[in-house]
């Protein structure tokens, strides 16, 4: 192993691993909201609106993500949508972590007690004042954990993005091999900084679900 | 004694397809009476309490709340704004008391009037204590829900359900999760209630407690109101054999 080279690559990665970092972030908060509306929409009155939430889930978790962001990268400017690989990245991976999110956050509020909703309307709380004060924060502190393994996995599926050409781990890692040929060192060096990203993700989210068991 | 029934229901019915669950059920309730519903289990009892207030709407009949038809058929908009307002003036205490967890015993009876009643929160919080006390729990009122016993928690629940100044309150098998020995806390603080002329309705499964406390008693089987009458009268002499038969194992059962 040639750990001279790894030091001399280091900085170059560590950049790399900031360009995932803010790819993660920015695609978690697309999937929260993403998946919020899908869990409304789910679980709307609406029968038009319940149909659209689930067609949104099963289209999106039903192919693969990275036809998903193909189809968007490239296929986009063919009907009018020209993104740049970051952008197309940030839509793409956000837009499908929200179908995961939708059934994360949905699986939270119908797992509170259904005894929950029926004493906040028997006071003569409406449905959205039921849901707001009464539900919303049960279901919060049941939906830390699984949110935290969805965004674990878009995490990891940032490197989806690889192929399009946005600068982040997964392509810097293959850019160095191409012109070192030395996969071994410049994968693990890779792989090492994904871990590190996830071991901090993981801990806060902990923490998180600590706090809430307390509160 | 033309003074107008707080509750009036006319024919109930309520049926799950083929399965009549009520058939053709009617009572009236007067301000400060008190009404026990008992019976076997899968008698109804609890799915006619729970039609009042609209948690189980009926099927067929008419419920009213001081002259006011309680299940109106209207829009869904106009429906949501008059079911809402009506749920305010009916008190209901469940079996599994369905605390809210993530708020403190003041959270809980604060919640309803803060959000329906424009209280401030001065208010609200001596609305919260007067509560409280009355249902001996003012000194837990900074406490978590998970942190008070059975008893204790259905004592808030109701606090809960009286802060919104109902004119009735439904109590569904308010005892029947509670270990024994908590029991009397509750039934003490429905006696107290009682002994102030709220109009009660109660489904129970504690006879004693019905014999002691209730002007009229209902005996329900199979969606049906069987037998009516004075506790004394009920529990003493029932005329229907049906009744007899209900109020026979019950007692054996609890011997």
């Amino acid at each position: 192993m040639d750990f001279e080279l790894i030091r001399t690559v280091f900085p170059f990665f560590l950049k790399a691993a900031w360009v995932t970092v803010l790819l993660s972030v920015l695609t978690a908060i697309l999937g929260l909201i993403c998946g919020s509306l899908g869990a409304a929409a789910r679980l709307s009155r609406s029968r038009v609106l319940r149909f659209l939430g689930a067609a949104y889930v099963s289209v999106f978790r039903g192919t693969p993500a990275l036809i998903q962001l193909f189809l968007l990268y490239f296929g986009g400017p063919q009907i009018g949508i020209q993104l740049d690989a970051f952008q197309a990245g940030v839509i793409g991976l956000g837009v499908n972590a929200g179908a995961y999110m939708t059934e994360t956050i949905r699986g939270a509020i119908i797992a509170v007690d259904r005894g929950q909703t029926e004493a906040a309307r028997t006071i003569g709380m409406s449905r959205w004042q039921a849901m707001r004060h009464v539900i919303l924060p049960q279901a919060m502190r049941l939906m830390i954990r699984p949110l935290g393994v969805n965004i674990n996995a878009l995490i990891k599926a940032t490197a989806l993005v690889a192929p399009i050409s946005v600068v982040e781990l997964t392509y810097t890692a293959q850019r160095y091999i191409g012109s070192t040929y030395r996969p071994f060192e410049m994968f693990l060096l890779a792989g090492i900084l994904y871990l590190i990203i996830i071991l901090s993700v993981g801990r806060v989210v902990g923490w998180l679900d600590r706090k809430a068991r307390i509160a | 004694m033309t003074e107008q029934p707080i509750i009036e229901i006319r024919n109930a019915a309520k049926s799950y397809g083929a399965l009549e669950v009520l058939k053709d059920i009617s009572l009236t309730v007067n301000r400060g009476e008190i009404v026990a519903i008992i019976g076997p289990s899968g008698s109804g009892k609890s799915t006619f309490l729970r039609a009042i207030n609209e948690l189980d709407p009926l099927s067929g009949g008419e419920i009213f709340l001081e002259g006011e038809q309680v299940n109106k058929r209207l829009p869904p908009r106009e429906y949501e704004r008059h079911i809402n307002r009506i749920r305010q003036e009916i008190g209901m205490v469940f079996q599994h008391f369905n605390l809210f967890p993530h708020l403190t015993v003041r959270g809980n009876v604060t919640l309803g009037p803060r959000l329906l009643k424009g209280l401030s929160q001065a208010d609200v919080d001596k609305l919260a204590e007067e509560q409280l006390d009355h249902v001996g729990m003012l000194e837990r009122i900074d406490y978590f829900p998970s942190q008070l016993s059975g008893g204790q928690k259905q004592r808030v629940a109701i606090a809960r359900a009286l802060a919104m100044k109902p004119k009735v309150m439904l109590f569904d098998e308010a005892t029947s999760a509670l270990d024994p020995e908590l029991v009397e806390e509750v039934n003490a603080v429905m006696k107290r209630l009682a002994q102030e002329h709220m109009t009660m309705l109660i489904v129970t499964h504690e006879m004693g407690f019905a014999q002691d406390v209730c002007d009229r008693v209902l005996f329900m089987d199979q969606g049906v109101v069987v037998e009516e009458g004075p506790p004394d009268v009920i529990f003493r002499n029932p005329t229907n054999e049906r009744t007899r038969n209900f109020l026979r194992k019950h007692l054996e059962g609890r011997s």
